[in-house]
């Protein structure tokens, strides 16, 4: 094969030439590919322990007021977990799944990585805003996890920090707020990086229409961070001074707490959180999906063999969703009293944004069509996205409708809806990114054995983790309770919660082969043959693996769109000029 | 009375509007039935059918197009405009907008805060009287001036709302601290209560029976412990209730001097 010109004897020759010292190569390092890793390392932990803090919270859940068996005492004198630590881990946990797990993982790590790969740039157009990007989502992890040892422990108010409620709360909400603060300033920088590189560093011949699905992904996800991070960046600071400068920009008059009036002047209004919040915290779901649909394109791509079904449709889709994402943000807020136009807008909307989702899933459903199908482990993984990303979507269409949204909103139907998109939906996604790209960053394969075990295990538990959410919402039982026993109709779906805590377990215990294959792989893993191991025809493929320092030592050039197979086979690679 | 009957789906409904929310509910997902089992089988054909084997080769041409999905988005398209102009839309006016009468009506307020549910009825005037924040202690939760002629007869009642069956009954909804959520699973009502406004609602019980309230918005430790009652009653027994709500509170001679029966 042609693309196998550049061998990584290359690389290692090349490397020599940047001799840099260790803390200026992988600790304050300018390089992409390090920054990458460094956010991708980051965004695991911060995944594991927010699944961890879960973890715990179910056992609360299944077994009310027992004591967490072996580690409860860690927690509380009686090992039984604490409605206050039940609130605080339940609001770190939306916070760092979303903030410092998913994000980072999506944007900060797989866009690092491979955009600049992809459009066949050397580095990052603004090498050192991308150091401190990756540096201030490491002080904002920082100032989150150091919050639990604030004297009443971190945020306990939800990660949606509704006031009055974040504003009366104790001081582990200022420090959520100054976290809050460091992680938006990070996306701002990571997204104008993004954006400059995917567009101005393209090598010559790489029009718009020819960039792979996943650049068109990043570059949608970087203008939705870049347009809608800066409201709640403001929104957090205007929290900030009514906690600790006595403003009220979200407080009423008359507030009175624990029946002492409070001290403030007032005249502020609640709702106007809930709009700057949600005006970020809509098109941050599409944050969350876009970069796992671009992911996912690739590796479906890759693995039957033929170009993706409909690439400008895919394409034309991809940003329009990005757009009609600004205009939905208020179907999160129908039960605030929300009159019958506005409410009809919202609901409008979001059924519009509803048909450029549709058409993502039925391009890659087509492009199946035809196919010969390879099932790698990254394919199973891409393949599991697209039912779990359809019952995500579907199970939206009753909460975009406000009629139906009475009865479910603020159930765990809600919860089950938004964690179908995002746990088997994008971190699926994320996990045969990992899979997919590990011979590209390590130079080796992971354990196809380890990484099949730990696909059908997650498979089978994840949705029992998130299946019965949809029938305790049905129920009628509201979300973020510590117990729902208590209530009569909670009672009754109370064995639900059995099933899902004992699923979110063996969910965690499959994540362990996950770990210890990327672990060991990097050393002990079989070696790849060439550049391009599982027949890839974008960029990122004509470089070594791993990419030396600037990628790509003799310039690339693109020659045709990308995902064209030819009969035989044979590869028709983007950066290959014969076919 | 008798014990609603609870389990893994929706839980009894004894509103008037419920009903429709309720098709709406199941309407929706037959229809995302449909979708995902039509998709499902597609998808699992297809895993099947073209898996790399030998001898086996993708069609790589790219020209092929299918005209049936453009069909299907269509309708679906179309569908969900039908569902959200002759359903979702008209029954939220219903709902949310088109209050009934309220001579008609028994009016109260509701006020939440940490972690309980005041209820507060205008007594036989239909008044409510004053509310004055430093009037609020353990015993006077929202501040009741008593010495408002209005507020002489107004009945407190906490955590348990007392309604009769078979008439419109509006809640005026507010919030003392933070924001909570009146949510009434059985009669398919939710509503934000939220500090500094006051939101109407409005329902309509069709049985007799003891139900829950419960809180549906996070709202500080004790979010799960913010569970109320609603009792529906027969007309006879909520006057019954009411009379001697009123006795207690302005002794036997002024509510003797009142006509029985009517409250409102």
């Amino acid at each position: 094969m042609s693309n196998d010109t550049h061998n990584h004897s290359h690389s290692h020759s090349h490397g020599g030439a940047h001799a840099l010292p260790f803390w200026r190569k992988y600790i304050f390092s300018t390089d992409h590919k390090t920054i990458g890793l460094q956010y991708g390392i980051t965004a695991i932990f911060f995944l594991l322990f927010g699944f961890g803090l879960m973890l715990l919270m179910r056992w609360q859940l299944a077994y009310p007021k027992q004591a967490i068996p072996l580690i409860g005492k860690l927690f509380t004198e009686d090992g039984v977990l604490s409605p206050e630590l039940y609130n605080q881990f339940g609001a770190m946990h939306g916070t760092i799944m979303v903030f410092l797990g998913v994000v980072p993982l999506a944007v900060g790590a797989f866009g690092n990585y491979l955009v600049p790969l992809q459009v066949g740039a050397q580095d990052m157009a603004f090498p050192k805003l991308n150091m401190l990007s990756y540096w201030a989502y490491f002080c904002g992890g920082v100032v989150m996890l150091g919050s639990f040892f604030s004297p009443n422990g971190a945020a306990a108010s939800g990660w949606t920090s509704y006031p009055p409620l974040a504003v009366v709360a104790d001081n582990g909400q200022s420090l959520w707020l100054i976290g809050m603060v460091f992680l938006i300033t990070s996306s701002l920088l990571g997204s104008v990086n993004t954006i400059v590189t995917a567009i101005q560093l393209r090598v010559k011949g790489l029009s718009f229409m020819r960039w792979p699905i996943f650049v068109w992904a990043q570059v949608t996800t970087a203008f939705l961070l870049l347009l809608a991070f800066p409201p709640l960046e403001a929104a957090g600071v205007l929290q900030l001074m009514d906690r600790i400068a006595g403003t009220s920009f979200f407080l009423p008059s008359g507030l009175v707490v624990s029946g002492e009036a409070l001290k403030v002047s007032g005249g502020g209004n609640p709702i106007l959180w809930q709009h700057l919040f949600w005006f970020l915290a809509h098109p941050e779901v599409y944050v969350l999906i876009l970069p796992a649909v671009g992911i996912v394109g690739e590796i479906i791509a890759v693995n039957t063999k033929k170009p993706l079904y409909g690439y400008k449709t895919l394409v034309y889709s991809l940003v329009f969703l990005g757009f009609m994402s600004f205009i939905v943000w208020a179907h999160h807020m129908f039960m605030t009293g929300m009159g019958v136009t506005m409410s009809t807008f919202f609901q409008a909307t979001t059924m519009i944004i509803s048909v450029p989702s549709v058409i993502i899933l039925t391009t890659y459903l087509l492009t199946l069509w035809g196919a010969s199908i390879t099932y790698t482990v990254p394919m199973l993984f891409a393949t599991a996205f697209l039912p779990m990303f359809a019952i995500g979507g579907l199970t939206g269409l009753p909460l975009g409708l406000t009629a139906s949204d009475i009865h479910l909103h603020d159930t765990y139907y809600v919860i089950g809806h938004f964690h179908y998109v995002v746990a088997p939906g994008t971190l699926f996604a994320l996990m045969a990114g990992v899979y997919f790209w590990y011979p590209k960053i390590t130079g080796r394969f992971m354990s196809d054995t380890l990484g099949k075990i730990h696909f059908w295990l997650s498979v089978i538990a994840i949705n029992g983790v998130f299946m019965p959410m949809f029938f305790m919402g049905m129920a009628g039982v509201s979300r973020r309770l510590y117990d729902q026993t208590i209530y009569a109709h909670g009672a009754a779906a109370q064995p639900l919660n059995v099933i899902m805590s004992v699923s979110a377990w063996i969910l965690a215990v499959a994540q362990l082969p996950f770990l210890y294959n990327m672990a060991t792989s990097w050393k002990t893993g079989k070696k790849v043959d060439s550049n391009n191991p599982w027949g890839g025809t974008t960029l990122e493929w004509a470089a070594s693996s791993p990419p030396p320092h600037e990628n790509f030592p003799t310039p690339v050039e693109v020659y045709r769109a990308p995902y064209e197979y030819s009969p035989n086979k044979k590869l028709l690679p983007q950066f290959v000029q014969e076919a | 009375m008798e014990q609603p009957q609870y389990g893994f789906w929706l839980p009894p409904n004894i509103s008037t509007h419920g009903a429709e929310i309720d098709s709406l509910i199941s309407t929706l997902h037959w229809f995302m039935a449909i979708l995902f089992i039509g998709w499902g089988i597609y998808l699992i054909y297809c895993l099947i059918r073209f898996r790399a084997r030998p001898g086996h080769e993708a069609d790589v041409s790219g020209n092929t197009h299918f005209l049936i999905p453009k069909y299907i988005e269509i309708a679906i398209v179309i569908f969900e405009a039908g569902l959200l102009i002759f359903f979702a839309a008209p029954i939220w006016a219903k709902v949310k907008k088109n209050f009934p009468n309220e001579a008609e009506s028994i009016v109260v307020k509701v006020t939440s805060e940490q972690f309980a549910w005041t209820i507060h009825y205008p007594g036989r005037d239909g008044k409510f009287g004053q509310l004055k924040t430093e009037l609020i202690d353990g015993t006077n939760p929202v501040g009741l001036d008593r010495e408002d002629p209005n507020g002489k007869d107004d009945i407190l009642s906490p955590n348990i709302l007392n309604i009769p069956v078979n008439k419109p009954v509006i809640v005026q909804l507010t919030a003392k601290d933070v924001i909570h959520s009146f949510s009434l699973p059985v009669m398919r009502v939710k509503q934000d209560a939220i500090p500094g406004m006051t939101i109407p609602l409005w329902f309509q019980a069709t049985q007799t029976g003891k139900f829950e309230i419960a809180c549906a918005q996070l709202c500080g430790v004790g979010h799960t412990q913010m569970r109320g009652f609603f009792n529906v009653m027969s007309q006879e027994e909520y006057d019954t209730w009411f009379n001697e709500e009123e006795k207690s509170l302005l002794g036997d001679a002024e509510s003797a001097t009142q006509p029985s029966g009517e409250n409102q």
